[in-house]
């Protein structure tokens, strides 16, 4: 883990936790009533990358941008997006945060900054630098941060926004979570070089342990400060990895096949390596929290998850007639 | 007769023709593992030379088609949802649909597209579309919607061993379909409709994903005692004009079904044919069911709104059937 953070108190720290524990659980959730059935669709869950998208999310403000992606619960919960609504979305309901038309590959919260979930791949880049474009402009300070994984770093769009935010300036924070796959392909047998040296091109660059909460907060923090003062784009690349499938239930799809063995899944899992359970063993570690805080920190999560399972099950069904009302403003389909 | 899925009779087709012709090369997103299921077991038998994952890169994959042809190949590539067509949109647009014509024809385009289209399953606004209009409109791009597996099994082929870019658009919601597929080299031409069922009073001309919900309506007409002919055109370019004209001349009545939005969609066209050339056969309005000119929404009720079916279809033919009886 990173150093201590001299100006973090308890409660920051336990912030932390929280945030990632509440996708940690919420995730898991998901997957259980995922194979029950209980909402439509498919989910691409964000379990083991959590420390990536709370770090970076804790450093950046309210009126700050976020693009994020398929993978997009832990983006959302991550920037302060509400978990009940969020799972209204997922289970097609009218108290959803997107009114049921969304789901799962669409969550957004324009009043908090988040610019979306994103069913295209790479469909991010370009927004992010619009909205910092847009900072720019107006010269208020703000960012605009992009998530995106390593397998949509080779769309074309990833060249063509780093070179406008290069080229103006832009306040724009290309947040790479690089977990190694895509779907089902190994990201290396398609990848030539290395990312970061794409970015290299245009813009300072960092790699940082993207497991490792602190660390991560610490280098997207320095990318913040140089944005906001005018110090234009930056790129931080979160080493990471995805536990679930691509998408839940991914057997289905892959017909026996495999694409990384279960050894490898599970060496991410252990104490050492998951985000998660080396924060928890920081925090006790260094004196800043015991087993009762974390047990707090836990039940309190599990009580807003069940929370919002029940806030989704008991929604209304969505109305299907704002497929017509919501096309345009003040204009019919 | 085999009985084969429809996502079988893909493979199938594949498997055939790479086997045929060592010129036929697959790339693609994810199609060694075969994320859809349709080019399952291609790796293991034909290698990496053969078929091969791409990167996510619409854009340069559809470019790489057209490219790959210089150097002989016939390159099938695949999309997956027809929605990142559009991302790919440009070498579609700019350069395979206009290629020939401007190169004085120096070239053939051997390219097969194959993408998931249509929505039903949840799968929210940017992966439920068919692309077809879009294609349509191009010119230079044949485009086939099989209905059915020998159709598809049919229709691939005769795309894999055509020298004009061509598009086989699958019925994302017909994957797991059964039917019958014929023994031997099946093929079935472009531009070739399917009278799916005969019927004297009415013309239901759909294609794809939307000919089960017809012959669903048309079966539930039936007890009504209205007979509706269903016209499958498997292809929507080239198209089959002379069956819708001579269906249309025998029922005078034509309901268009195609799962693509109303403004400017496939229906839209077919309806266009018929009031040019078969205006004489026509008694009563030509009826389109189609999607709404909205996005697909998520939500399971929602997007049934939108999306047409059995019953929409049957309300859409009474519409017409019964103003002319009254
Ligand atoms: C334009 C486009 N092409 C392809 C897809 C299908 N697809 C969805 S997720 C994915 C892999 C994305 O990999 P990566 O960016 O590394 O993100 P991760 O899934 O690892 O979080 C692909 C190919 C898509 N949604 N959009």
């Amino acid at each position: 883990m990173a150093e201590a953070n001299v100006s973090h108190n308890q409660a920051d720290y336990l912030a932390l936790l929280r945030r990632m524990l509440l996708i940690r659980r919420s995730e898991e959730r998901l997957s259980a009533l995922c194979r029950e059935g209980k909402f439509p669709g498919a989910v691409h869950l964000y379990i083991g990358q959590e420390a990536s998208g709370v770090g970076a999310c804790s450093v950046i403000e309210d009126r700050d941008w976020i693009t994020s992606t398929h993978r997009g619960h832990g983006h959302f919960l991550a920037k302060g997006g509400e978990l009940k609504r969020m799972y209204a979305e997922i289970w097609g309901k009218r108290e959803g945060i997107c009114k049921g038309m969304g789901g799962s590959m669409h969550v957004a919260d324009f009043s908090k900054g988040i610019l979306g979930a994103n069913g295209i791949v790479g469909g991010g880049f370009a927004i992010a630098t619009g909205a910092a474009f847009g900072a720019k402009l107006r010269g208020d300070g703000r960012v605009a941060m992009c998530f995106f994984g390593d397998g949509a770093a080779n769309q074309g769009t990833f060249m063509e926004s780093m070179n406008v935010s290069s080229a103006w300036q832009l306040p724009t924070i290309f947040l790479c979570e690089n977990n190694g796959v895509s779907e089902f392909t190994i990201s290396s047998t398609v990848t030539g070089g290395k990312l970061v040296d794409r970015a290299k091109a245009f813009m300072p660059t960092v790699i940082v342990d993207g497991n490792d909460v602190l660390a991560v907060q610490a280098a997207v923090r320095e990318a913040v400060e140089r944005a906001r003062t005018g110090g234009g784009p930056s790129y931080v690349e979160t080493t990471t990895y995805r536990i679930q499938g691509h998408l839940e239930a991914e057997d289905a799809f892959l017909g026996g096949g495999t694409y990384r063995s279960a050894e490898e899944i599970s060496a991410w899992q252990q104490a050492n390596r998951d985000p998660i359970l080396r924060f928890q063993a920081f925090l006790t570690g260094e004196g800043i929290a015991d087993a009762a805080d974390l047990a707090a920190v836990e039940q309190s999560v599990l009580e807003e998850v069940e929370e919002a399972v029940a806030f989704a099950e008991a929604g209304e069904d969505a109305d299907p007639e704002l497929a017509f009302s919501l096309m345009f403003e003040n204009q019919e389909a | 007769m085999p009985r084969r899925r429809y996502i079988q009779a893909i493979n199938d087709a594949l498997f055939e023709e790479m086997e045929r012709n060592e010129n036929v090369i697959v790339i693609g997103e994810d199609v060694e593992l075969a994320i859809f299921g349709d080019t399952r077991g291609l790796y293991d038998r034909f290698g990496p030379n053969r078929i091969r994952n791409t990167p996510i890169c619409e854009a340069t994959m559809t470019g790489m088609a057209l490219g790959a042809t210089a150097a002989g190949f016939h390159v099938v590539l695949h999309m997956m949802f027809a929605n990142f067509v559009y991302t790919g949109f440009d070498a579609i647009a700019n350069q395979i649909a206009k290629m020939r014509l401007m190169t004085g024809g120096q070239i053939a385009l051997p390219i097969t597209i194959i993408a998931g289209y249509g929505g039903g399953g949840s799968n929210a606004a940017q992966h439920s579309d068919s692309a077809h209009p879009a294609l349509m409109n191009l010119g230079g791009i044949n485009v086939a919607m099989p209905s059915n597996s020998a159709d598809a099994k049919g229709l691939l082929k005769t795309a894999i061993r055509s020298n004009n870019p061509s598009f086989l658009l699958e019925a994302s919601a017909r994957g797991g379909q059964m039917g019958d597929v014929p023994d031997g080299d099946h093929l079935v031409p472009f531009g070739k409709a399917a009278i799916a069922r005969e019927g004297s009073d009415v013309t239901i001309v759909t294609v794809g994903s939307m000919v089960k919900p017809s012959l669903d309506a048309a079966k539930a007409l039936s007890e009504e005692g209205i007979e509706a002919e269903v016209i499958d055109l498997r292809t929507v370019v080239p198209i089959d004009e002379a069956a819708i004209l001579a269906s249309l001349a025998k029922t005078g009545r034509l309901v268009v079904v195609d799962e693509s939005r109303d403004r400017c969609g496939a229906g839209g066209y077919i309806a266009a044919i018929a009031a040019d050339k078969g205006f004489a056969s026509l008694k009563a309005p030509v009826k389109r069911v189609n999607i709404p000119n909205v996005a697909i929404p998520f939500a399971p009720i929602a997007e049934a709104a939108v999306l047409p079916d059995a019953n929409k279809i049957a309300v859409a033919v009474r519409g017409i059937v019964s103003k002319v009886a009254a």
